[in-house]
């Protein structure tokens, strides 16, 4: 009995020893090198995986960026300008910046502004309406309100407001991770360059149809009357399928072009009041939230 | 017993409220709107403009591309505008506008009611006409008849199959059409039987219309190679492949035509469609309209102009009531609710169903319960259980791998559904979604 046991414990160390050796060279032989390098950047990138760089994740990012010479098409709008900086000196490259971006609905579509002409009663996901029908109002280009965009963001930065029936941005909190963008089946957000104090002049609607018609199904539809584009002096904006855009790299923010548009669907935020008139958008905006 | 197919069904209240009405001739309405886009593919080319004088039956907008078809005027008068009208989507689309002042018929278009029998064109020379005239399938899909009949080289058409089933319910328009037109769809069958150079044809009829099978054995009788078969009451019976199955016993593969098991099928109206362009001369203008609902006064099959609004059909069927909870253009099965009532009829048009406030509501969706029913009722052997959440994830490999794209969006699941879980919604997006990822690789 006693020897069994010795012969047991004997034999299977025997094995184990022999098991450990051949680990060893087989271990040694077939050694996968890993740059150190692609921790180091790992643990410099913010741990969001949330996809916003175009990768699978922040690790799948750090190796890219470690194999690439160069920092071409990568970069992480989390993390943004500073966490860039120490990545380039952890790889001893020079630092690439890009102008920090937010997300912004173009739809200014308000359950006051855009009264509802049919009622939807199926699966709340925009996606699906989009995929049945036009939407319960007459705009066949406006948001429908049921939030894709707001499950698809990883930040908490977005939320819809019962009273307007829109979703909410914060200036604070987005990323500019761009998941809504590509949530969102009408492709109503855009990230626009971010300015200081978080001031924002944009067309805050998406709607292609004619002066007309857009007006008849919302009362802040951009009617393509071009009045926006002769007053800009930085030809920052275009007018193209009778809808307004202005590009948000080639405007300064002159506010030239708010008080001209007819609808105002022009959108101004973040600035000091100005004296004369002032769009009625503006004080209250639904689009977005001021914490504090 | 009678035939049907095996895979799958479900037997929803027929609710047939305008059986054994005839079909009326509805009154040309003061203006029509003619979509662009009444057929598969690419919306037709508008070839008149704004002013010109047309006729009735005259060609006002050429199909290009692939899967189009060529749109005439069903009235005679002054084209106001050509401008967008909201369709059956609740999108824009283009549509030609025309103020009717009169009814004066194209040319050569033959308006007798005579029952002409002798085919005089060959089979090239019907696919061409058919192709003029603008015939899609009536049955809904609204696929060009001309390409179906274009058999692709190497593969081979052994019969026709005709669909007179009618499985949604409501609908009546087939069913009155079969018992007012017996003689003129068998020579449509002999039109197509031609252009296709089959011998044999096969007409399908669900049992609950014995007075339309009796009519339509009795005509068929007078021809040879013409058999009339009833078929089991279960819906989707009248989708194309069930019905091939339930008369063959063949079996369209998965993406597969029905082409490839050498059948063909047309629906019935598409027949009567075809018999009236080849015999007559007169291109696809009107169509059967059924008008029905629990809270429609009188309903009717009406012979409606293309372009007439729906608002106009269902005043004339007794008005819009109350309670009315969704209009919905098609059956109730696979229909589409409107948003609103001003839309023009279009080839597709079987019917403007209206539902009560209480037929129309959704039950709140509950967990799944796993208990395989949808499964069980899927004619395409599908698991649309497993289908949801995979759409809800995006995962469109799995998706195509499951053979999503074989769905026909039948209803079926959904309809079944103990949890009354939106399987169909969530299927279609995942098909929209695994669809363009599909062409996109086709493109490459
Ligand atoms: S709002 Fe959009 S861009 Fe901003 S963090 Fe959320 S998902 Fe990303
Ligand atoms: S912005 Fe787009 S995704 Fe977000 S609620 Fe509106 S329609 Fe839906
Ligand atoms: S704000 Fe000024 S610069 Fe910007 S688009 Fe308007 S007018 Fe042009
Ligand atoms: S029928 Fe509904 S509850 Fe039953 S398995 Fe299918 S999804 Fe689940």
């Amino acid at each position: 009995m006693v020897t069994t046991i010795i012969y047991t414990i004997l034999s299977l160390s025997l094995l184990g020893a022999v098991a450990a050796v051949v680990l060893y060279f087989v271990a040694q032989r077939f050694k996968v090198f890993e740059d150190p390098r692609i921790d180091q950047v790992e643990a410099e990138l913010p741990a969001a995986n949330c996809g916003g760089c175009g990768f699978a994740g922040c690790r799948n990012l750090a190796e890219t960026l470690v194999k690439s010479e160069s920092f071409d098409g990568l970069f992480c709008p989390v993390g943004g300008n500073t966490v860039m900086a120490r990545i380039a000196e952890v790889l001893g490259r020079q630092a690439v910046t890009q102008d920090a971006k937010i997300a912004v609905l173009k739809c200014n579509g308000t359950c006051e502004y855009r009264p509802r002409t049919s009622i939807y009663d199926g699966t709340a996901s925009c996606a699906i309406a989009s995929a049945l029908y036009s939407g319960e109002t007459g705009c066949n280009y406006g948001c429908h309100g049921f939030g894709d965009c707001v499950e698809a963001c990883l930040f908490d930065a977005m939320y819809i407001d019962e009273t307007t029936g829109l979703p909410v941005i914060s200036d604070e909190k987005c990323t500019a991770c761009g998941a809504c963008v590509k949530a969102c089946p009408r492709n109503l957000i855009e990230l626009r360059k971010k300015w200081k104090g978080n001031k924002k002049i944009y067309v805050a609607c998406s709607n292609e149809d004619k002066g007309g018609i857009a007006r008849k199904s919302c009362s802040v539809a951009c009617i393509g009357c071009s009045k926006c584009v002769k007053v800009c002096t930085f030809d920052a904006i275009t007018l193209e399928n009778n809808l307004a855009y202005i590009d948000s790299d080639k405007c300064r923010l002159c506010r030239k072009c708010a008080p001209e548009c007819p609808t105002n669907s022009i959108i101004e935020i973040g600035f000091p009041q100005k004296k004369e008139k002032i769009p009625e958008t503006a004080g209250n905006n639904p689009l977005t939230v001021n914490k504090d | 017993m009678f035939k049907t197919f095996h895979k799958g069904g479900v037997h929803p209240p027929e609710n047939k409220l305008s059986a054994g009405r005839p079909v009326e001739p509805f009154p040309v309405p003061a203006t029509v709107a003619i979509l662009l886009s009444q057929h598969m593919g690419a919306p037709a080319k508008a070839i008149v403009e704004k002013g010109a004088a047309v006729k009735t039956g005259q060609l006002i907008a050429k199909g290009e591309g692939f899967l189009s078809g060529n749109i005439h005027s069903s009235v005679t008068g002054k084209v106001s505008r050509i401008e967008a009208v909201t369709d059956a989507s609740g999108y824009k689309r283009q549509a030609v506008f025309i103020e009717a002042v009169a009814d004066e018929w194209f040319d050569d278009i033959n308006t007798d009611t005579l029952l002409d029998k002798e085919i005089k064109l060959n089979a090239a020379e019907i696919i061409n006409k058919i192709n003029e005239s603008g015939i899609v399938g009536l049955g809904g899909a609204t696929f060009p008849s001309h390409v179906k009949l274009s058999v692709p080289r190497g593969k081979k058409a052994d019969f026709l199959i005709v669909n007179g089933v009618e499985c949604e319910p409501y609908l009546t328009a087939d069913h009155a059409l079969m018992l007012e037109k017996p003689g003129e769809i068998m020579v449509g069958i002999e039109i197509l039987k031609k252009a296709l150079g089959v011998t044999q044809a096969h007409i399908g009829i669900e049992a609950n219309k014995p007075d339309a099978i009796a009519l339509m054995q009795k005509f068929a009788s007078e021809y040879t190679g013409v058999k009339v078969h009833p078929l089991k009451v279960k819906y989707p019976q009248g989708g194309e492949k069930q019905l091939i199955k339930a008369i063959t016993g063949r079996e369209v593969p998965s993406g597969g035509l029905p082409v490839d098991v050498g059948v063909v099928a047309f629906n019935v109206g598409t027949v009567f469609a075809v018999y009236e362009a080849v015999q007559k001369n007169k291109p696809l203008i009107e169509r059967v309209v059924t008008v029905t609902g629990k809270n429609i006064k009188n309903p009717a099959n009406f012979r409606v102009r293309l372009g007439t609004p729906v608002a106009g059909l269902i005043e004339a069927a007794g008005g819009l009531s109350e309670n009315t909870g969704k209009i919905i253009m098609g059956g109730p099965m696979m229909g589409k609710a409107l948003a609103i009532a001003d839309i023009p009829v279009v080839k597709g048009t079987s019917g403007i169903l209206l539902l009560q406030d209480d037929e129309a509501s959704r039950n709140k969706p509950q967990p799944c319960v796993r208990c395989g029913k949808c499964v069980a009722v899927c004619p395409m052997g599908l698991e649309p259980y497993l289908l949801m959440p995979l759409s809800q994830k995006n995962e469109f490999d799995r998706l195509e791998s499951e053979h999503i794209m074989d769905c026909m969006e039948c209803g079926s699941c959904s309809y079944i559904c103990p949890s009354a879980r939106p399987l169909l919604d969530f299927v279609r997006s995942g098909k929209n979604n695994v669809g363009k990822i599909i062409r996109s690789r086709k493109k490459q």
